[in-house]
């Protein structure tokens, strides 16, 4: 196992190369530069600002100079927020948008694996239709519809909860929720799909003979089984609920780092947007290592 | 299942019940004196030096003041750091008097020297200052920020003693003392704090960050969260402190101007920065109380490559600009209370509106065309309308282009990018007519006609004429207001004639404003003055 984890890291080192790479590449040869403004730029001062961030290099040695940094962990200065480096933009908005993601993902999984197991429990009857149906419903419903809906109902007609911001522990609930539910009706019908093909086996059936319990039937023998098509999905669905939150955060205005991803490109923030790729790419392997080593664990078919 | 839903029942009605009809931001704020302001975008920095925006305006003036203030109703100039002040009478000299009683947020005095240091950074070369060219009007200030004197001293600033300074100008500049009052650049900054975080003539100092900030105005910068909050709470060396009501400002930059209007609704906000346009009749309609509309000094118009085949006739150019139906855009379109734009200059400009007046004429725009060889549109290809992407500027372009078609027989066609790509390819002239916005600075008609000189940056249409520039350039300099303006008429009336812009109407701010807030009056650079601001929870 040991082995196994050290030659995955390995293995990541040449990808967050490449990916750094393209990274600095693609986001410098956009049309348009981070000093660009409506207001015109003076020469003089355009030039002492790309001396200072050292954009006036030959852009090899900006390269090479960037990736002597990146071995450092030092990710720069952003263009656009003077006071800020990048390294602390990720550090202040990152837990964040962990917490939001982490929520939605618990619902995901509360909500989703409930659902998926009871439609399982009696396939093709009237509480499976109603679980199959809502779960449809959630993945159809995009978050901006279903954010701007919920907000509508629990925030200006309720006034249970604030239409934005991220101050109380209250402003958690509709966003986590929002982003959750898509979540959930996926996590549903893979639930739903995985129980059914366990439930069909051969040792279910012997757990049946022997008269073991429905509950420890489903708990104790076939969620095991069933739920590894969540496990899969689970690696990418995670890192997606993390990095993948920018509407979220734009419509119930949170300050996680999703807005920041999409905001650095337009401002054309060179270092911004290289850094939170990379940081992006760092979180996406790791997440799949996670969900490998657990998949071996859950599923005795699999060794290290 | 039936577990399953009570269990969820429960735990929304155990949310809800530390919540439930609970009072609203705003009246917990309304008792706290506490103004929530929707700011729009994250400030780059709050340094006045570094920044270029008008989002960071609102914030940077409740930290710092200049020698003189804005009269809340007219935004004119008003003592502000200095009590009062002398102008010669050739008018290129002013000596300010500092109030002995000015001191920064940590107690140290406001003196000249301050001032003077300040001047001085701000126009440094090495700071990158993208908004130095305000201070351009003092004596060899240009030469000194484009590095070609190295000497600090030949600058005309001059602090005489700790409180007394003196501004001497290459020109008279009859708007100098509102640019003072309106625009940070010529706040002043404490250079000793900047020097404990670095360089200060250096951008990216840390300085600006709520444990470090010092600053002489009437709130003092407590907390900044990026993204999600910035706070201001009131200053209690500031030299006016009693006679500022509020104890602070809570600053919130939402991007989205929708979630901002729902905030709004929710109790969240004192005021929004915007209203989205599909919005305003709704307001209009149910609730009148909340909406304001004030005029604000900017022009929206169309550039003009002149330097293309098609369009380098200038009757082409009037026929283009004579077949626009300015009234029906803000009317069915815009709907914010925009006037149609006819001139370069927004009326009364400080007492300036322009003669030459732009006209609306359909049978005019069609001879136009047919004398410059494209009868009924015949022969010209079409024009490309280029805009940057958005939901308002398109709806625009759409207008436009229908009138075109329906009233010349012209074809256009639309290009949308996204902003930066836009910037390049407007500073690249690679269009044939493209959308811009124009704010003054101040209110003055030259911050609006200098930006078609043949060398400014912000042409961007390859028109250059030589007149034009040496009558701006003649009243850079003139001696009394009345001869300065009738060189401007003059200039702008050669604009006009030329026509590398087509002007379609001038600038409204549409916003939300809560009927709590007090002493808020409308100007047209939506600034507010907040020391005068205050809120009273009884008006609902």
């Amino acid at each position: 196992m040991f082995r196994f984890i050290a030659a995955r890291l390995l293995q990541t080192i040449p990808v967050l190369f490449v990916v750094a790479t393209l990274a600095f590449f693609m986001v410098r040869l956009m049309p348009g530069g981070p000093f660009d403004a409506e207001r015109s730029v003076p020469p003089e001062v355009e030039r002492e600002l790309a001396a200072y961030y050292g954009l006036d290099k030959p852009l090899a040695r900006q390269y090479l100079d960037y990736l002597g940094q990146l071995i450092r962990g030092d990710l720069g200065p952003s263009f656009k927020y003077a006071n800020r480096s990048v390294n602390e933009m990720i550090a202040s908005t990152f837990p964040v948008s962990l917490q939001l993601g982490g929520l939605a993902l618990g619902l995901a999984l509360l909500f989703g694996i409930t659902a998926g197991v009871l439609a399982a429990l009696r396939p093709n009857s009237a509480m499976d239709y109603v679980a199959s149906g809502i779960s449809m419903t959630g993945i159809c419903l995009p978050t901006f519809v279903l954010g701007p809906l919920l907000i509508l109902v629990f925030a200006l007609n309720l006034r249970w909860f604030n239409a934005s911001g991220w101050f109380d522990a209250s402003d958690r609930v509709l966003p986590a929720l929002t982003l959750g539910i898509v979540y959930a009706a996926y996590v549903a019908r893979l639930t739903r799909g995985g129980m059914l093909e366990i439930l069909s086996q051969d040792f279910i059936r012997t757990a049946r003979a022997k008269g073991a319990s429905e509950a420890r039937i489903i708990f104790r023998h076939a969620l095991r089984g069933g739920l590894l098509p969540v496990i899969s999905f689970l690696g990418p669905a995670a890192a997606g609920i993390i990095t993948g939150s920018f509407v979220i955060e734009t419509i119930f205005q949170i300050p996680g780092l999703g807005r920041h991803f999409v905001t650095s490109a337009f401002n054309r923030d060179f270092t911004m947007v290289t850094g939170i790729v990379v940081f992006y790419a760092v979180l996406i392997v790791f997440f799949n290592l996670l969900v490998d080593i657990v998949q071996v664990w859950l599923n005795p078919k699999l060794k290290f | 299942m039936k577990s399953l839903c009570l269990l969820m029942c429960l735990c929304a009605l155990g949310l809800a019940s530390g919540c439930g009809k609970r009072e609203t931001r705003v009246e917990v704020a309304n008792r706290q004196q506490i103004l929530l302001y929707g700011n729009k975008a994250e400030p780059q920095d709050l340094d006045p030096h570094v920044v270029q925006g008008v989002g960071e305006h609102q914030i940077i003036s409740t930290l710092l003041e200049g020698l003189v203030a804005e009269d809340p109703k007219t935004l004119d100039p008003v003592p502000g750091i200095a009590e009062r002040w002398e102008i010669s009478p050739d008018g290129r000299v002013y000596t300010f008097h500092i109030r002995a009683n000015a001191k920064w947020s940590n107690g140290d005095p406001v003196t000249a020297h301050d001032f003077a240091k300040s001047y001085r950074r701000i126009l440094t070369p090495s700071l990158g200052s993208l908004y130095s060219y305000m201070l351009h009007p003092l004596k060899n200030a240009k030469a000194f920020n484009e590095g070609k004197i190295t000497d600090p001293t030949q600058l005309g600033v001059r602090a005489i003693d700790d409180h007394t300074l003196e501004l001497t100008l290459e020109c008279p500049t009859p708007y100098l003392l509102h640019s003072m009052a309106s625009h940070y650049t010529w706040w002043a900054v404490h250079l000793p704090t900047i020097e404990k975080h670095g360089d200060p003539y250096k951008p990216g100092s840390r300085w600006t960050r709520p444990e470090n900030y010092v600053g002489n105005g009437p709130f003092i910068l407590t907390e900044w969260v990026p993204n999600s909050v910035i706070r201001v709470r009131k200053n209690t060396n500031y030299w006016d402190a009693a006679n500022v009501r509020l104890n602070g400002v809570d600053f919130l930059p939402i991007e989205s101007i929708d979630s901002e209007e729902r905030s709004f609704r929710a109790g969240q906000l004192h005021r929004t920065e915007e209203l989205p346009n599909a919005k305003i009749d709704a307001y209009r309609k149910d609730n009148p109380q909340f909406l304001r509309i004030d005029d604000y000094l900017g022009n929206y118009f169309y550039r003009v490559n002149v330097g293309h085949p098609a369009l380098k006739d200038k009757r082409v150019r009037h026929a283009l600009s004579q077949a626009i139906d300015r009234q029906a855009i803000v009317e069915t379109v815009t709907r914010g209370g925009q006037r149609p734009a006819f001139a370069f200059t927004p009326p009364d400009t400080e007492g300036y509106t322009s003669r030459a007046q732009l006209k609306f004429d359909i049978e005019g725009a069609k001879k136009l065309l047919a004398e410059a060889g494209y009868p009924e549109g015949k022969g010209l290809p079409p024009i490309e309308i280029h805009y940057n992407t958005s939901e308002n500027h398109r709806a625009i372009a759409e207008a436009i282009q229908q009138m075109w078609k329906r009233n010349l027989g012209v074809d256009a066609t639309l290009r949308n990018e996204e902003w930066k790509v836009y910037l390049d390819t407007q500073s690249a002239t690679n269009y044939m007519v493209s959308r811009a916005g124009w704010i003054g600075d101040y209110p003055d008609p030259n911050t609006f006609l200098e930006t078609f000189l043949s060398y400014s940056g912000n042409n961007r249409t390859g028109w250059a004429n030589p007149e034009f520039d040496r009558l701006l350039q003649a009243a850079g300099c003139a001696t009394n207001q009345a001869e300065r303006y009738e060189l401007l008429q003059k200039a702008e009336a050669i604009l006009l004639d030329e026509l590398p812009l087509i002007p379609i109407y001038f600038y409204t701010r549409v916003y939300l404003l809560h009927p709590s807030v007090q002493n808020w009056h409308p100007t047209y650079l939506d600034h507010h003055p907040f020391k005068h601001v205050y809120l009273e929870a009884a008006a609902k």
